[in-house]
């Protein structure tokens, strides 16, 4: 049955006399053009000495001198190359494959090069490669203006030379001092590079996460032997069972939404049962099928609870939701058997051990242990152990790669202390970040883009990573400035070729490069170890106080890219706020404490600011009630905070490292209490509503699904009905318009499915990248002037019924809090909306000047050149999908992003225009690269394949929920989605004959 | 050597007479040694000597003088097997380090050909024949034509009123052309409602002349900037027939057609450092063509003595001055003209091959765009992508023939995104 759940995106809809609610759903642009600010003074005006007539000359003088002025044409110059590689020519673009690596985010990708300037990032789909928003951003992190340039002692710019004769000199004396020379880098799953710290003879080589796994680590190392994570295919999943793990999220490197994705869409009428017990709302959460929310604490209990159902047949009957929830997550697991699986995140090796027994115990077939994961290898002990020993001064040469421990570790103020003890302390990194500060060699090191390397992200999958322009700056890889220290001659390229070479690969190495991959056949077998595992359940100490979960946001990850604006302003999915960190609390507690959200006049979020105590650290954060929030718990994103080499905008938010003791996500016994003023929030969540309108997310379950005595037209799945001459007629049937027949040629369709869709957000970075999107800043997110022509709405939605209440065991009160108050434990759908190309299209009949068009190809064309900028087109569109400059956003010091610097420029598309002020813009289905695609088929003389047909968004999309093509080939993937039972179109009843087409979301509750 | 020649006329009597048995066409090119010598010498020989000065090789002008036509051709068939006989040649092949290549498929006529053509000439001023570059912009003119007919026939209409009624006042003919003339004014001075007339065809018209003049703000229509390098296109494409693409290699790969680099003119220019005497015209002398082939040398970096690229130079690229500026928000793709619809590049560029220099030969505007996008029929026969297309439009409207506009080339989204 269709269901009657009501959907809402804030809490304030929820509240039926919200006038401001109600004002935004009258509104199209939520602020009335501010001529009161100008005219309404009138005391300001009157002391003005300009007169009327003194205006008047100035008008006329400035017309005059303008008009007069462009009668002349600039001269433009056109610089061809003295020499032109010949690989290059001006206009085509040139795909490389090469691997991002940066220790938080491991991807196999393709690059796009524009006359030598890399200017997106493709996922590798030929490798498996999967982008997230960080990766498709960090295109832009190579323009960064604020880069380290070039070696630096104590802040004075030295020649790479200086640094190489005096470190030699220094390492040798420390060396022979008998000291420790230590190693601290991050996780970059390259053998080669540990093989070169190795030849330094005889170092200690500490890795690092600044977000760690060790837990897990240990974990395996204590069931398995050696150190590392077990790979999981969650597309061979019937049954998952998270417990704290944001899988979809970074969880042990993330990378997993592709398999999840494809065990979600119901195919045969089967699809994956996700259950998920969390703290935060996670994105992983949010899709999961039953959501069950516990305290960080509960998370040990849960998985020790589960252990026993499972592997050791005990069932207890207690009468707690937590122990229903898990007996019931259990029961299915034994059911699925080998196609079940539990993962954690807590950071606790016996609770990791648990599920590994769990997953070994069942026959885990969604989990590999013999071909690892490698995207994490921190080990946490020795971290510390060496923090320990620079402060008691047996270090004595401490060398730091891509690593920023002064920002994120707990303890950053015994790292500094430590740092002052040691002889000799090098920084390499590409930022100019904290560490490279507090270091006395900064070493400059190139961006992944700009350098050479070999990745083996799992054991025997390797990948190649290749320069894709020259170096911006005068940068030298850590793993060549190693080698030379060490007395090699050898250039790391060489080194990787050579080891390309020993490794005995399969295949050249030309090819390898070219692929951006090769693999090593593994055959080793692995054995789990028997260990003890009946030490019982340990609680952790969690009396009294709030528990804090940390978290890391899709958008900045641990932080090292928090100078990259496109990062910036992606809305967090579940949050749907930009620019910031906050602390997540639920709405019980927040009445608790007397935190308040509220919304002002023009829609912006206003939050009370709270002051939060973890022993001795206290940290004033503002707080965002969030629905789905445990009571009891509280949430805070890493990432946040740096303040060193930042442009003065993206400093935002607070450094929750701090919080982060004993590199544990859970902290128990925090307080808080409210102190006095209010945050400005930038959050979109009321931005672009529907006007209230319904109809738009459609869903329905597993069961209705597959009963196949329903017509899904008239239940799960209705088509809208209106009414014409008196008769109730499916609204498809009626039109205002004569049908423009677009059966010849190509008619482009997008589809989106909500049960593959994940709310990553990579799409929108890659949207961001391929059209040119300006980003405009915190201050005018809040005014809604929000520039994203993709934007992922989020809805919140709750069916708490009688029935539900006695079938999950809620306890009376509960069920009634729930039924009354939807938003404590809500279900949440994504929607990724853009232009919905409409065949009628309302707002092409309401432009004045004719400005948007439509094309027979299905796409809504709206040229730039002609638009005036009157805005009806906005106010026509009921999908709210049309953005308007209000401001030039290129070449503007008031918004001093990307496009204001001649290096943030190189990343422009040079094949779509960059808007100027006053015009609309929106989303062109990438209309220059449905273009590109059918000119290249006509240049080779072919039909064009249905796989060559993408946009943006749909390259990007890793799950496969945005599929786009042709219609008119009926062989078409998109052609085929078009006519399923679970499509549907956005408000149908409006007539509007979208060509984007979204498929129901079926859950398996 | 006279006998040698009367040999030679001999020969080549036999054979052009047995040529022309055959090739009909082939009298032309038989008329002088020394013209079908200068096309083989131009194809074989020029890349690596020159008459006047050594290049690769050693000039060849008078080097019959030098050698015998019988040591000259066993040198040019198989200089590698003439060297292992012959001192001479040995000592020969050290001029440089280069070997040349044998030509071995040069007949003896042809090789008396090319040597005839090396026997140095006097030389004999030839006026420059290249006339300048003429830049006639045709304006059309028909408008004006017409309005000055239409004042003339006004005039005459009013003149022949004034007449006409004169006449029947007074009965009489007037009597002095002078007479009539003031006669005409008079009138004229006091005829409101043609002073009315007259003043709205005045508006009218400067309206229509003003409206003219706006519209042509920012229409670089026959723009034709000082460049660089005094880089002749009449030279290149029309005196040596250089094809479009072969300089401009990425117009049919890529929207832009690719100004070329430096180094695709060393391609040609490594030998050719200087231009021939007739190349020079009376506007530019041959000193300032070399002049302006030595800028090319300053860009990469060449030694035209040594002839070798001078090591750790600093090459400095040719910043030339865009001609055909679109506006950022229209594209405009040259691969889809060039390759897909097969466009030659006449067609909007205009007569290049004959400018000295380039200058904007179309408006560029975008009723230019639409007015051949209009016109212009797709030929769906060829190219295997509107296969499918053609069928569908046979099948349903029975139309075999479909304009670019038809096919959707006129929509906003095709060039403004």
């Amino acid at each position: 049955m269709a269901s009657n759940k009501k959907y809402w995106k804030s809490v304030e809809e929820l509240n039926e006399n919200s006038s401001i609610v109600d004002t935004l759903r009258q509104n199209e642009f939520v602020e009335e053009i501010p001529t009161d600010e100008f005219l309404g003074n009138k005391e300001s005006l009157e002391e003005s000495s300009t007169t009327r007539r003194d205006f008047l000359k100035y008008v006329g003088f400035t017309t005059a001198a303008a008009t007069l002025a462009s009668c002349e044409g600039p001269v433009r110059k056109a610089i061809p190359y003295v020499v032109k590689p010949n690989e290059i020519i001006p206009g085509v673009a040139d795909y490389y494959a090469t691997a991002i690596a940066d220790g938080f985010d491991f991807a196999n990708i393709l690059v796009k090069v524009r006359e030598g300037r890399p200017i997106k990032i493709e996922p590798n789909k030929e490798a498996n490669g999967s982008t997230n928003a960080r990766v498709q951003a960090s295109v832009l992190s190579l323009y960064d203006g604020l880069r380290l340039k070039g070696p630096k002692q104590n802040g004075n710019a030295i020649s790479w030379s200086e640094a190489d004769a005096q470190i030699g000199k220094k390492l040798k004396d420390i060396q022979a001092a008998g000291k420790t020379v230590a190693f601290l880098t991050s996780t970059d799953a390259s053998p080669s590079t540990q093989n070169i710290i190795a030849s330094l003879g005889d170092v200690r080589h500490v890795i690092y996460d600044a977000v760690s796994e060790s837990a897990a680590l240990d974990a395996y190392q204590t069931m398995y032997g050696n150190r590392a994570l077990p790979s999981y295919d969650f597309s061979k999943a019937k049954v998952i069972v998270g417990v704290g793990s944001d899988f979809l999220g970074d969880w042990q490197g993330g990378n997993f939404e592709n398999g999840y994705a494809k065990g979600r869409i119901p195919t045969k009428g089967k699809m994956s049962h996700h259950v998920q017990f969390e703290s935060n709302m996670t994105l992983t959460g949010a899709n999961a099928d039953v959501r069950v929310m516990i305290t960080p604490a509960e998370q040990h209990l849960a998985m020790a609870k589960l252990y026993q159902a499972v592997v050791q047949g005990i069932s207890t009957r207690e009468a707690s939701p937590i122990n229903t929830a898990v007996q019931k997550a259990a029961a299915k697991i034994k059911k699925a058997g080998k196609n079940a699986v539990v993962v954690t995140g807590v950071q606790d090796a016996n609770i990791q051990a648990y599920a590994l027994a769990i997953n070994n115990h069942i026959q885990s077939e969604v989990m590999d242990v013999v071909v690892t994961n490698n995207t994490r290898q921190g080990n946490d002990a020795e971290v510390m152990q060496l923090v320990a020993d620079m402060k008691a001064g047996k270090i004595g040469a401490l060398i730091i790669n891509n690593s920023n421990p002064v920002y994120t570790l707990p303890n950053s103020a015994d790292f500094v202390e430590g740092l002052g003890k040691v002889d000799l302390s090098v920084s390499f990194s590409m930022s100019d970040n904290e560490t490279a500060n507090a270091t006395e060699y900064a070493l400059a090191t190139p961006h992944y883009l700009e350098s050479w390397g070999m990745i083996e992200m799992k054991k025997g999958q390797y990948s190649l990573m290749q320069p894709t322009i020259q170096p911006l700056f005068d940068t030298r890889q850590f793993q060549d400035a190693i080698l030379k220290w060490s007395g090699s001659e050898q250039s790391y390229y060489d080194y990787i070729k050579t080891s390309f070479t020993d490794l005995g690969a399969n295949g050249s190495w030309n090819q390898a490069l070219h692929d951006g991959t090769f693999t090593v056949d593994v055959t080793e077998e692995v054995v789990a170890n028997e260990f003890d595992l009946s030490f019982g359940y340990k609680a952790p100490k969690a009396d009294g106080g709030l528990q804090l979960q940390l978290y890391t946001k899709t958008g900045l990850g641990d932080g090292q890219q928090a100078n990259n604006p496109w990062l910036q302003e992606l809305p967090d999915p579940i949050t749907r706020t930009t620019w910031d960190n906050y602390l997540t609390i639920s709405q019980a507690d927040a009445e608790g404490f007397g935190i308040e959200n509220w919304n002002v006049a023009d829609g912006g979020l206003n939050g009370s600011l709270v002051e939060l105590t973890l022993g001795d650290v206290v940290v004033t954060l503002p707080a965002l009630i969030q629905p789905g929030q445990t009571v009891g718990s509280i949430g805070l994103a890493l990432g946040y905070g740096r303040k060193v080499g930042m442009k003065e905008e993206m400093k935002t938010g607070k450094n929750a490292y701090h919080f982060y003791s004993d590199f544990n996500n859970s902290q128990y016994g925090a307080s808080l209490k409210v102190v006095a003023g209010e945050h400005k929030f930038a959050c979109t969540q009321l931005q672009n509503t529907m006007m209230g309108r319904g109809d738009i997310i459609k869903e329905t379950t597993l069961d209705t699904f597959n009963d196949h005595s329903l017509d899904p037209k008239h239940t799960w799945n209705p088509v809208p009905v209106v009414s014409l001459k008196h008769q109730e007629v499916e609204a498809t049937t009626v039109d205002l318009w004569d049908e423009f027949d677009r059966s010849v040629g190509h008619h482009f369709n997008l589809s989106i499915d909500l049960n593959a869709c994940t709310g990553c957000g990579s799409c929108v970075i890659a949207c961001h990248a391929e059209n040119n999107v300006a980003v405009v800043g915190k201050e005018e997110i809040r005014k809604s002037r929000d520039m994203h022509w993709l934007r992922i709405d989020r809805y919140y939605s709750s069916d708490m019924t009688a029935e539900r209440a006695e079938e999950e065991g809620v306890g009376v009160k509960q069920k009634f809090a729930e039924m009354e108050d939807p938003s404590a434990n809500p279900t949440v759908a994504f929607q990724p909306i853009m232009c919905q190309h409409c065949n009628h299209a309302p707002c092409e009949t309401v432009c004045p000047v004719a400005a948007t068009s439509h094309g027979r190809q299905g796409q809504n064309h709206m040229a730039y050149n002609r638009c005036v900028g009157t805005r009806y087109c906005a106010n026509n569109c009921p999908y709210k999908v049309r953005r308007f400059n209000w401001f030039d956003y290129a070449n503007n010091a008031e918004f001093d992003f990307n496009m204001n610097d001649d290096l943030g420029k190189m990343v422009l598309n040079p094949d779509v225009t960059v808007r100027t002020r006053g015009v609309m813009e929106k989303c062109s289905m990438c209309i220059q690269m449905t273009q590109a695609t059918i000119l290249k088929a006509k240049k080779e003389g072919r039909p064009v394949k249905d796989e060559e047909f993408q946009t943006a968004c749909s390259n990007a999309c890793s799950t496969g929920a945005m599929i786009f093509g042709d219609i008119n080939d009926k062989e078409s993937q998109v052609a085929k989605l078009k006519e399923d039972k679970r499509a549907y179109h956005l408000l149908e009843h409006v007539g509007t004959q979208p060509n984007v087409v979204y498929q129901v979301k079926v859950t398996n509750a | 050597m006279k006998s040698v020649k009367q040999q030679r006329l001999i020969s080549r009597l036999t054979l052009s007479s047995i040529a022309f048995l055959f090739i009909f066409t082939l009298n032309l090119s038989a008329q002088g040694d020394a013209a079908n010598g200068k096309k083989l010498f131009n194809m074989h020989c020029a890349a690596c000597h020159k008459l006047d000065k050594d290049l690769v090789g050693p000039k060849l002008g008078g080097i019959t003088d030098i050698r015998t036509t019988e040591w000259l051709s066993a040198w040019i068939k198989d200089n590698a097997s003439f060297q292992e006989i012959d001192a001479d040649a040995k000592e020969a092949a050290n001029f440089s380090a280069a070997s040349m290549t044998a030509f071995a498929f040069l007949s003896d006529q042809e090789i008396d050909d090319i040597l005839e053509y090396t026997i140095p000439v006097e030389v004999v001023e030839v006026a420059g024949s290249a006339a300048a570059p003429v830049v006639v912009q045709e304006q059309d003119n028909t408008l004006l034509y017409m309005l000055t007919a239409i004042v003339i026939v006004l005039v005459l209409m009013v003149f022949n009123l004034y007449r006409t009624m004169t006449v029947i006042k007074d009965g009489v003919e007037s009597k002095s052309i002078a007479d009539s003339l003031n006669g005409v004014w008079k009138a004229f001075k006091g005829n409101k409602f043609l002073h009315f007339l007259l003043v709205i065809f005045f508006l009218l018209n400067s309206a229509y002349f003003g409206f003219g003049w706006l519209m042509q703000v920012g229409l670089d229509e026959g723009y034709q900037p000082i460049q660089p390098i005094a880089f002749s296109h009449a030279i290149h494409a029309g005196d040596n027939k250089i094809d479009c693409e072969y300089c401009h290699t990425s117009a049919k790969h890529s929207k832009t057609s690719g100004i070329p680099s430096a180094n695709v003119c060393m391609n040609c220019h490594m030998n050719i450092s200087e231009v021939a005497e007739s190349t020079a015209t009376e506007e530019h002398s041959k000193e300032f063509y070399d002049g302006e082939i030595q800028k090319i040398y300053d860009a990469v970096g060449w030694d035209k003595d040594k002839l070798q690229y001078i090591e750790g130079y600093e090459k400095q690229p040719i910043e030339w001055v865009r001609i055909h500026n679109l506006p950022d928000f229209a594209y405009y793709n040259h691969s889809q003209h060039v390759t897909v619809a097969g466009l030659e590049c006449q067609k909007c560029h205009g007569p290049v091959e004959e400018m000295e220099e380039v200058y904007q030969y179309s408006p560029l505007t975008m009723e230019w765009c639409i007015e051949c996008h209009r016109e212009t029929e797709i030929d769906m026969t060829e190219n295997g992508y509107y296969k499918k297309i053609h069928e569908q439009l046979a099948n349903k409207y029975g139309v075999e023939k479909v304009t670019e506009a038809q096919m959707g080339g006129m929509e906003c989204g095709k060039c403004h995104y």
